[in-house]
């Protein structure tokens, strides 16, 4: 995977669940730790807990001027109801990743590279569903390098609160570990991606 | 100013939270408000932040209220703001004019969304233009900013201060939804760098200081309650000296010093970007939210060859009315676009005199314009289509 000029990434779920502070994160690691431009819109309806929501990060090397996405390259589903609404306008060939518990019924699309993760149930085991976002973010991190790694982790460290700091890194780490293990496994098979 | 007022670095940030920022580093220390969606995060962040100044948050039990104590902070002798949307700004309007008649500074944040009534509480509009400019009763002049991006938040922010102290007025700024909600790079320069206008104070000894007589830039220097001055303050129409004058020739005196201020200062109140504006057949002017489609168009139009070029306008009260006029009499055709179903656009007609055609790109809310819609319509305007 090589990084194009510009990265467009939606994630999608409810209220609660820590969508926009995903989003924020990702900005966050593209402008203040790979100094590149990057805008992050949130929408949500007019409840605060519990309503569908969703955040778009666009990375760019050049400056953004339109902050919307219209088919995103990346589509992250944290929820079902985010699933069914936003799957369709997903790009040709784009990526989709959704959490295996949360995202029961699926339509296939042809020609998605597809990933899974139970991000809401590791984030349990490791002490807090809260930080169910930041598993994704992980996994996020090693099946798409829309931005380094390294910036991503750090910009995770700098957003949360202090004290549960080491928490999230390991949430982080969980999430990312998965996507690696995943991503070997499909090269040993000769894969690039599961269809969906 | 304390280290803790200026937060100098990069961040990533959205803009209610970059407008509070830029108020604090203007040398606010006041904030009366009422939480509403999309502009409550520029509450949230000051009641956290005025405390650490030293600074005073109130939240008010409405909008009336909100304005009204505002007003009275500055009289006190603090910078104040507030922030709202729609319908908090329509409950504004009485004391807004309460404001302009009594030469109060203070900054009002409207972070538009779509109307009227409840409307689109959690989505983008620009359908307060006109609201901002005539919404409060009688005739006066105004200042209005419109920034497109949480680093023209900060910016524009500390500038609406210094317009508010430098001619003693309530400056608006013009925001939208997606402005305020939406996070990317704000840079906040260090204390030393930032311009800040300090209040004009009388130089006149108490026994003859008049609060209303203006200085040769039209406006007067302003004393505070307390500072040992005789100062009356009310709406009723007032001589120089503040006392009521219930008569003609009081109004006149009163309503020309208002609309002088403003009107014989316009050049250095406006600002406006101009791009490409040299060799451009069609020009698009835009503001707020709306320049960034604008922008995008104009620089893919450009990359097509067709000759287009761009005015942003940063302040859109004063309307930048002689730009507008020269600009029409040399090109094919103005194209705005604004999400409303026609606001400026009426401005840019009134300019143009038919000088050239205007054509507008209406929205009614609730999403952005796409660029595409933007280039289309200069495409039309090149061709002459309707």
């Amino acid at each position: 995977m090589t990084a194009s000029p510009e990265r467009q990434v939606f994630i999608t779920g409810f209220g609660g669940q820590g969508i926009v502070m995903a989003g924020d994160i990702l900005g966050k690691a593209a402008t203040l730790y790979d100094r590149r431009h990057a805008t992050m819109m949130q929408t949500y309806g007019p409840e605060a807990r519990g309503g569908s929501c969703s955040s778009q990060v666009i990375i760019s090397d050049r400056e953004i001027l339109f902050p919307c996405i219209g088919e995103p390259e990346v589509l992250i589903c944290m929820s079902q109801e985010g699933y069914t609404k936003y799957v369709k306008t997903l790009r040709r060939r784009g990526t989709l990743i959704w959490d295996t518990d949360l995202v029961k019924s699926r339509k296939s699309a042809a020609g998605l590279t597809t990933f899974n993760i139970p991000a809401t149930r590791f984030a349990e085991e490791l002490g807090s569903t809260m930080m169910a976002n930041i598993v994704m973010l992980g996994f996020l991190a090693a099946v798409q390098n829309v931005v380094s790694a390294g910036a991503l982790r750090d910009a995770v460290a700098d957003s949360v609160p202090p004290a549960t700091k080491e928490n999230n890194i390991r949430a982080f780490d969980r999430g990312r570990e998965y996507g690696e293990a995943i991503l070997k496994g499909r090269a040993k098979q000769g894969l690039a991606g599961e269809s969906a | 100013m304390s280290d803790k007022s200026v937060l100098t670095g990069t961040w990533f940030m959205n803009g209610d939270h970059a407008c509070c920022e830029g108020a604090l580093a203007a040398g606010c220390r006041f904030f009366a408000g009422y939480p509403i969606t999309p502009a409550t995060e520029v509450a949230e962040r000051m009641s956290r932040r005025l405390p650490e100044l030293g600074g005073i948050y109130i939240q008010m039990e409405d909008e009336l209220a909100s304005m009204a104590a505002i007003l009275g902070a500055s009289w006190g002798g603090v910078k104040a703001m507030t922030s709202t949307s729609g319908p908090g700004f329509s409950l504004m309007m009485e004391n807004i004019g309460l404001g302009i008649c009594t030469e109060t500074p203070c900054v009002v944040c409207n972070v538009q969304r779509a109307g009227p009534s409840t409307g689109l509480p959690t989505l983008v509009a620009q359908g307060d233009m006109m609201q901002a400019r005539w919404g409060s009763h009688g005739h006066y002049e105004i200042i209005a900013l419109s920034p497109s991006s949480p680093q023209e938040m900060f910016d524009f922010t500390i500038r609406a201060f210094n317009l508010s102290e430098q001619y003693r007025l309530p400056v608006i700024i013009l925001a939208d939804e997606v402005v305020g909600h939406m996070n990317e790079r704000v840079v906040i320069p260090p204390a030393g760098e930032i311009e800040v206008v300090k209040r004009r104070k009388p130089t006149a000894p108490p026994g003859e200081y008049r609060p209303y007589q203006p200085d040769a830039d039209g406006v007067a220097p302003m004393a505070g309650c307390g500072e040992g001055y005789r100062i009356h303050v009310t709406g009723l129409t007032h001589d120089e000296r503040g006392y009521p004058g219930m008569n003609a020739a009081t109004q006149e005196q009163m309503m020309e010093r208002l609309i002088r201020k403003i009107r014989a200062n316009r050049d250095s109140i406006i600002r406006t970007e101009n791009v490409f504006l040299d060799d451009a057949e069609v020009v698009v002017v835009a503001y707020g939210i709306s320049a960034r489609s604008a922008r995008h168009a104009v620089q893919e139009a450009r990359a097509k060859g067709i000759r287009a070029g761009l005015i942003k306008l940063e302040t859109v009260w004063p309307f930048p009315e002689e730009l507008i006029r020269s600009v029409a009499s040399r090109v094919r055709a103005l194209v705005m676009p604004e999400i409303n179903a026609g606001q400026m656009v009426l401005e840019m007609e009134r300019c143009a005199g038919g000088a050239c055609p205007v054509r507008m790109v209406a929205h009614h809310g609730g999403a952005l314009i796409p660029p595409a819609k933007v280039l289309d319509a200069v495409r039309k305007a090149l061709k002459g289509r309707p």
